[in-house]
């Protein structure tokens, strides 16, 4: 095989996938994705539940024939694949050291690096579970591996800790296989997943959401017998007289995803506190030139198509760096997480691009306002350069927002923006 | 008598709680709908709820031992159940293509399950 390529991605979820779409399409002529597992696709393999497709093609499709219209896409592309191989480390210089059963040792050049490696789930030691350390205790996300991939049930009676919209998928799949779901909890007061899969995850099979309630213990020696639940005050602190024993012997997590960013360290890639992601410009470069990062692993999005869409910005941004080896010195405007916004993505965004194309961006708000909302683009006078209005705010579901070419003109004269949700 | 209930729309990730005026099963009106979508939905969860269906069944020979299945169209949500317990009872040999039914007429409902992806065989 090439020792050397215009685009390497690492990673082969939507993210990936698209990122080598488009780097294809935009120029590059050797494109190479490298994927650790036995096939294409990353985790949408095992999300075998419908829901994905709806932004992108206006179809109502299950995760793995999402994935298998992008797999279809990069082979016709003449994409490059090498499976089963591990990433071990990147550098700066964007040279990419991996290791692969047949193949051995590989040191590959790469001109643009594409990061693709997509989140990882918060385990039970990140969220400092008391009790013993018995069998029966797994990440949704392995669960449902086992279950929909390997086809092994990992028990037959549990409880879910976290509203997240694996752990309430997997509440419905695990019913469907004929196993109980006795109880989900989630520690905060609202719903942090898709109000949709409350309704046809949990209220259709009739499985009980506790919020404001999370396991206090969990009980068994060598296999989960119960756990405790405790209700919680605002800041966490259990109430006395709320404990309930509940019998199990699972015990799944659906806690949080983190973007997975091992690699990205190595690389020298600066990474945002508040998303545990590389800080990116509006074509979703690091802040090491020539690096690119593309969805989950920049941050947690709540639908595929999104990730997808990111995966093609950040393609066709490697390929035009490919192309042109040099780092554009343009002026950019910084862009700031303003009233209600925990974060933005991009951090930063180029005057240059705006004037040829819009720029999409994403943030998350940081407390739930359940009426009619506006978004904000203002500049460091309080002049607003974009705005759209929102028929609410939920921490649960990102919010969006594009600035068009049309504001080229008014972000001019900008030296920062401030994203801000509020009461309309 | 014409009562108001709320209803959330499933029909696409913005989950839109519908104030749905009606008469028994009959929809008068979808006082707040997000999109055209949000009517049909109130109507169709009145008088005959359907969902998505998404399960696995076993491969002979496949890379994985399942291959995961849907339903072709939303399904009737009473008969969920004896779907789940139906797709227990299939197993198909590999390679498995996309699309390809693998319970035909689920029910007698006249809606097919078929396979979400490919499944090549056991290299």
């Amino acid at each position: 095989m090439k020792a050397s390529y215009d685009v390497i991605v690492i990673g082969s979820g939507p993210g990936g996938l698209a990122a080598a779409i488009a780097a294809k399409e935009n120029g590059a002529d050797d494109v190479l994705i490298i994927e650790r597992d036995v096939e294409l696709g990353g985790i949408l393999l095992q999300c075998i539940h419908n829901g994905f497709g709806l932004e992108l093609f206006n179809e109502d499709i299950p995760g793995p024939t999402y994935a298998q219209h992008f797999i279809e896409k990069t082979k016709g592309h003449g994409v490059q694949t090498l499976m089963d191989t591990m990433v071990l480390d990147i550098t700066p210089e964007r040279i990419v050291f991996a290791i692969n059963k047949d193949l051995g040792y590989l040191e590959l050049h790469a001109r643009a690096i594409v990061l693709a490696m997509g989140c990882r789930e918060r385990t039970r030691a990140q969220i400092l579970l008391p009790g013993a350390r018995p069998a029966g205790v797994y990440t949704a996300g392995t669960a449902q591996r086992f279950v929909n991939v390997e086809g092994h049930m990992p028990g037959e009676k549990f409880v879910i800790l976290g509203s997240g919209d694996i752990g309430m998928i997997m509440a419905r799949r695990l019913t469907i296989e004929g196993a109980r779901v006795e109880r989900v909890l989630e520690i905060m007061p609202y719903l942090t997943g898709l109000t949709r899969n409350y309704v046809q995850c949990l209220l259709d099979y009739g499985i009980t959401l506790q919020k404001q309630r999370t396991v206090n213990r969990i009980i068994g020696r060598d296999r989960v017998e119960a756990i405790e639940a405790v209700s919680v005050d605002d800041a966490w602190n259990p109430i006395p007289g709320t404990k309930e024993i509940i019998p199990c012997d699972t015990l799944l997590l659906s806690v949080g995803l983190i973007p997975e960013n091992e690699l990205s360290k190595k690389a020298g890639v600066a990474l945002d506190p508040v998303t545990n992601g590389p800080y990116v410009d509006d074509r979703f470069m690091t802040s090491v030139p020539g690096i690119f990062a593309a969805g989950n692993v920049v941050h947690v999005y709540d639908l595929v198509d999104w990730v997808t869409e990111a995966g093609y910005v950040a393609g066709k941004g490697a390929a035009h760096f490919a192309q042109t080896d040099k780092v554009e010195t343009g002026t950019e405007i910084p862009l700031k997480a303003g009233e209600n916004i925990r974060y933005v993505v991009p951090h930063k965004i180029s005057k240059a691009h705006l004037a040829e194309e819009t720029v999409r961006l994403q943030m998350r708000a940081i407390t739930p306002i359940e009426e009619r909302v506006l978004v904000t683009v203002e500049d460091q006078n309080g002049d607003v350069i974009a705005k759209k209005g929102e028929a609410y705010a939920r921490p649960g579901e990102i919010l969006t927002l594009a600035i068009k070419p049309t504001s080229f003109d008014a972000a001019q004269k900008a030296t920062s923006l401030t994203v801000n949700v509020r009461k309309r | 008598m014409a009562e108001v209930s709320e209803i959330i729309c499933v029909t696409c990730p913005k989950g839109c709680t519908l104030q749905v005026k009606h008469e028994g099963k009959d929809v008068l009106e979808v006082l707040n709908e997000g999109c055209k979508r949000g009517k049909e939905y109130a109507i169709c969860e009145l008088q005959d709820p359907r969902r998505q269906v998404a399960s696995t069944v076993r491969v002979k020979g496949g890379l994985h031992p399942l291959v995961p299945v849907y339903t072709q169209k939303a399904f009737p949500k009473p008969l969920i159940p004896q779907l789940a317990q139906e797709l227990r009872k299939v197993e198909i040999s590999a390679p498995v293509k996309i699309n390809q039914v693998v319970l035909a007429d689920a029910l007698g409902t006249g809606i097919d399950i078929i396979a979400s992806r490919d499944m090549p065989g056991k290299h």
